[in-house]
Formats: structure tokens, C-alpha cells, sequence
């Protein structure tokens, strides 16, 4: 069946003539169909325009383009609902946004339809890409593949959903604590988090401006590989995107991991791993060994702080971002005698709990009397924290982890307890702070339920190539990435 | 780190919030638990360490003060939840 190819066996077949883009549009129209009542991944699917978008790429083919100039010519690819797409809706899963519809294409959804992509239907996430479990959208749970009672984790667990349960063929997602990586363990599919400036954030809902970076949730590593190099690059429109070049990424695959030396950072091999996930990632570890990798234990002391840091700096960052939702300009409007209960109204309106819970947060750590106390003495540990990293990279090409210290957890099992929430980044968050690029794939299962384990390779700043190609040596070592989710 | 002077109403006055008395009570003993978490930072001697905004070094970062092109007003106030003659309608703010 169409729907189950990886993006490059769909990308070749339509560089063949075999299949046309029309028919793999369908085909996931269908799949959406037959598996989106359970899964919940998509929010909304403009049909017709996805497949205008596949007959102007059938047309394209036709006048003998190729995938060698656009390597995603005609491939559907979901987009997580916080990207601004002409003339489309983008609500973060927030109801605040309203009706709205944005007026002008993000520069990574104008550099992905450069390369050929149809991009169709908004993917669910946490409300503002808040949360670690998409419960925090206020459209509903996403669900599970593995699992319909568990969450997909967050906050693009639309985007790890829709990829697992084979409704599109790749998906575009932001991380900014492990919103990329998480869900991409705790559904079993490639997350990739690009190094900070790698790719622009221009046309992005902003969260936390310092950690936002934009990446892709894809089958396998070398699909992951080719919807990067269409993403990458830099914007004169994002003036915190780095003027660096873009290798080819899907060129740097193969071979095995001889010479290379994986960082095993003691820190992270804490009490209170799930004894599955830690047996996976024993094994991952062995298996990379096998594969010619040299592992070293590093050290990396400042990693316990990673998550109250995290939100000093996300949280503060969030408080002023989310100033612009003011119900003036765009989204709801909730009325008021004068513009300040207007502001109130709407803002009490509009936003979900975490959301209020997280501007109130930084609004404090931010106010006066209080910004020396927490703001900046998290920046401080932040230098800290991005110092283990620079320390660890002087011994070591990459470091391995565990992406989550435990599979995907029950529908409601934390929502009432935030910090707990929190804590299941404990991971994924340092690798934003310091502002360096990780991996997350699949590494095996738990028993009962079956459930997907993830391993994280976190590399040096802009070297996602060596991070794509160590990863690519495992995966194809292993049967992992072959698994699928029964639905 | 003081967080038993943290007045919930001031601060969701300060973000522009307006909260339930429901979402006071929750929201403030949450809030609590976070601060005492992130107290951890305490723990730290960070003397002399300098503070970082950022990831990547780069400061002014201009570009020629050229006109480019630019969404249109229509586009612009085309979600506006009130406009009249190419302006956003807000309730009044002067006497």
C-alpha cells in the first residue's frame, strides 16, 4: 500500500512515473480516513487544496522535472499548526487565535514547497507548543499509535502520530525543550532538532525565541536527512538563523561508526529509568560498539539543573512572545470597558491553563525585584550548562541517551501535576539551552504493552550531517525503524 | 528567591490575565511548587559566570535600509477582530 513507503520509496517511485502525486495524496486522504477517528493526529485538512498542490506537482512531472532538482516533488507533508501557510489557519491549538488565517508563506513552508512538497492538513500539539503530551490542546488529545490510551507525547504529537499511523509522510515540528524528540520516542519514529539558527524560525509562532528551532519527524533517518536539507539554510528575514552552508545531508549516509567516539554523560543514567528503557539503551550502546564507535564516559554536572533553568528562560521568553495575542489585531476578541480589561478578558478567555500558567511564571521571574533572583541566575547556569557541553565535545564527536526516562505514559496521568510534566524533558531540554543539534530514533520496545524506546545522539553545533550519519549506522543495524503500529 | 510573597493576582495583573477565583487558588499553589523546585538553582556558585541569552553569538545584525515589499493593509487588518476606514477599532482609551 502506497501509504506505508518511506518519503524516499514514495520519491522514487514518482521520479519513476510509477505511482503520481495525485495518488499519494489520496492515499494518505484515505488513510486519514480509515485511522484519523482513533488517532486524532490532524486538526484540519484542506482536501482540495492538498490535492491542487499534487496535481501541479503530477503537472510539474509531466513537463520532466525531476526529484535530483526537487527531491519532495509531490510528497505529502503535514505541518504541526503553529507554521503560517498563506490563506490557511494557523492556531496553535489555542483557541485564542480564532478564525484566523495567515497572510503570507513562513520561509520554511516557501523553501519546502521550492522543493516539491505538498504540504497538507494542520497537525495537533500543546497550545502554543506548551506540554509534553498534546492533552494541552484545546482540540482535543491527540492518541497514541501504539497505544489509543496513551499520549503521543508533546507538544508535536500530532506530527509523531500522523508519521506512525501513516497518514502522511513526514511531518514539520518545532522543539524548544524536546517538543521534536519526545514525541518522536514515545511514538517510534526519527525526530530531528537542529542546531539553533540552523533553519529559520521566520513565519514560526514564536514560544521561546532562544530555544525555537524548527525540524522534522520522519520514518527513517534518511527521510529525516532529506526534508532537513530542504528546511536548512540561512534567512536574512531571521536574524538569528547562522550564515553557515548546508551540506548534503542524504550524501553523508552510510558507512559504519570506525573511529567515531560516543559520549555516554554519567548524569543522565540516573535511578528512576524505566528498567525497559534502560535496557534498550544498554543494548543501543552495545550495539554502536559493535559498529566500530569508541564510548567514553563523559561528565556533564550541570545537568540536573537543565529543567528549572528551562523554565526560568522558556517561561520568561513566553511572557513577552505572548504579548501579541491581544485580541486587537488578529484572533478573538473578548470586550471590555477600556483596551486593559479588553487585554484581560481576552487573554483570561482565550488561553488554556498551561498556557496562563507559563506567562504568569515568566511575567513573575521577569518583574521587578525578582529578575536578578531567577532570570538572571538562570542565563548564568545556562552558560554552565552550555560549558558541559563544550567540555564533553573536547573528548567525544557525539553523545548517547535515552530520549525519555520512560515510555509513553496514560491520558491524565499528569495533567494535574505540572512539575511531573516537566520532568519527563529532563533529556531533551539541555541540548536547547545549549543550543547544539540532537537526534531522537528508535531503539526497541517494552514488554507489555509494546510500547517504542528512544535513543538520543546530541551532536556539536551544525554538525547535524555526523549526527544523521551515526544515527543512519545504527538504524540500519537494527530492525527498529522496520516496526509499525497496529491500528 | 523569595516565593512566599508571590501575589497571584498582581502577577496575572501584570500579564494581563483575568483569572477565575478557581484558577487564583490552583494556579497559585502550582506556581508555588515550581518556585520551590526551581530554588535548586540556589545550590550554584555562579560568581563571575556570565549570563547568556543566547546560543549563537551574533549581535547587530542589520540589513540595508532598503524598502522591501510587504504584506498589504488589506491583508493586515484582514483578521482584525473590529476595523473601520483601514484602522483597528478599540474601545475608547481618552475621555
Amino acid at each position: 500500500m502506497l501509504h506505508e513507503l518511506t518519503l524516499c520509496g514514495l520519491a522514487a517511485k514518482l521520479d519513476a512515473r510509477e505511482v503520481s502525486a495525485r495518488e499519494a495524496m489520496q492515499a494518505c486522504l484515505d488513510r486519514i480516513d480509515a485511522v484519523d477517528g482513533r488517532v486524532s493526529a490532524f486538526m484540519s485538512v484542506d482536501r482540495d487544496d492538498a490535492l491542487g498542490q499534487a496535481d501541479a506537482a503530477d503537472a510539474a512531472l509531466a513537463k520532466g522535472a525531476t526529484h535530483a532538482g526537487q527531491p519532495l516533488l509531490g510528497v505529502p507533508v503535514s505541518m504541526k499548526d503553529l507554521f503560517c501557510i498563506r490563506g490557511q489557519p494557523a492556531n496553535c491549538s489555542s483557541k485564542i487565535l480564532g478564525d484566523f488565517r495567515s497572510p503570507y508563506d513562513g520561509t520554511v513552508v516557501r523553501k519546502l514547497r521550492d522543493a516539491g512538497a505538498v504540504l497538507f492538513g494542520r497537525v495537533n500539539m500543546d497550545e502554543f507548543a506548551m506540554g509534553s503530551s498534546t492533552e494541552n490542546s484545546a482540540f482535543g488529545r491527540t492518541h497514541n499509535p501504539w497505544d489509543l490510551e496513551r499520549v503521543p507525547g508533546g507538544s508535536s504529537g500530532g506530527s509523531a502520530a500522523a508519521v506512525v499511523a501513516q497518514e502522511c509522510f513526514g511531518s514539520i515540528g518545532t522543539d524548544t525543550g524536546g517538543s521534536i524528540r519526545q514525541p518522536a520516542a514515545l511514538c517510534g519514529c526519527v525526530g530531528l532538532k537542529p542546531t539553533y539558527g540552523r533553519v529559520s524560525r521566520y513565519g514560526v509562532v514564536a514560544f521561546a525565541s532562544s530555544l525555537d528551532q524548527v525540524g522534522p519527524l520522519a520514518r527513517d533517518v534518511r527521510d529525516s536527512a532529506v526534508l532537513l536539507g530542504a528546511m536548512a539554510g540561512h534567512d536574512p528575514r531571521d536574524s538569528t538563523s547562522v550564515p553557515t552552508e548546508v551540506p548534503d545531508y542524504v550524501a553523508g549516509l552510510g558507512g559504519d561508526l570506525k573511529g567515531i567516539r560516543l559520549g555516554l554523560p554519567r548524569e543522565y543514567l540516573i535511578d528512576g529509568i524505566d528498567p525497559g528503557v534502560r535496557a534498550a539503551f544498554d543494548e543501543a550502546v552495545k550495539q554502536c560498539e559493535a559498529l566500530g564507535a569508541e564510548i567514553h564516559e563523559v561528565s556533564m554536572p550541570h545537568t540536573e539543573y537543565g529543567v528549572a533553568t528551562y523554565y526560568i528562560v522558556a517561561t520568561a521568553e513566553a511572557s513577552a512572545n505572548l504579548a501579541r495575542f491581544d485580541g486587537i489585531r488578529y484572533g478573538d476578541r473578548v470586550d471590555g470597558d477600556d483596551p486593559f480589561s479588553l487585554y484581560c478578558n481576552t487573554r483570561g478567555r482565550g488561553f488554556g491553563e498551561e498556557v496562563k500558567r507559563r506567562i504568569i511564571l515568566g511575567t513573575y521571574v521577569l518583574s521587578s525585584g525578582y529578575y536578578d533572583a531567577y532570570y538572571l541566575r538562570a542565563q548564568k547556569v545556562r552558560t554552565l550548562i552550555k560549558r558541559d557541553f563544550e567540555q564533553a565535545f573536547e573528548s567525544v564527536d557525539a553523545l548517547i541517551t535515552p530520549t525519555v526516562p520512560a515510555p509513553a505514559f496514560k491520558a491524565g496521568e499528569k495533567m494535574d501535576d505540572p512539575l511531573q510534566m516537566y520532568l519527563s524533558d529532563i533529556f531533551t531540554i539541555s541540548c536547547n539551552l545549549a543550543g547544539t543539534c540532537g537526534i531522537s530514533l528508535p531503539c526497541g520496545f517494552t514488554g507489555d504493552p509494546k510500547l517504542p524506546i528512544g535513543l538520543q545522539i546530541l551532536g556539536k553545533p551544525f554538525e547535524e550531517s555526523r549526527l544523521l550519519q551515526i544515527a543512519h549506522a545504527y538504524e540500519q543495524a537494527t530492525p527498529w525503524h522496520r516496526e509499525r503500529a497496529v491500528l | 528567591m523569595a516565593d512566599n510573597d508571590f501575589d497571584i493576582q498582581y502577577v496575572a495583573n501584570l500579564a494581563r490575565i483575568a483569572l477565575s477565583p478557581e484558577e487564583e487558588g490552583k494556579l497559585s499553589t502550582q506556581l508555588g511548587d515550581i518556585l520551590g523546585y526551581v530554588k535548586k538553582l540556589e545550590e550554584l556558585d555562579v560568581t563571575g559566570v556570565e549570563p547568556m541569552a543566547h546560543a549563537v553569538p551574533m549581535a547587530n545584525v542589520l540589513r540595508a535600509d532598503e524598502v522591501q515589499p510587504s504584506i498589504s493593509q488589506e491583508a493586515a487588518l484582514a483578521n482584525a477582530p473590529r476595523q473601520a476606514n483601514s484602522l483597528f477599532v478599540v474601545p475608547k482609551i481618552v475621555e
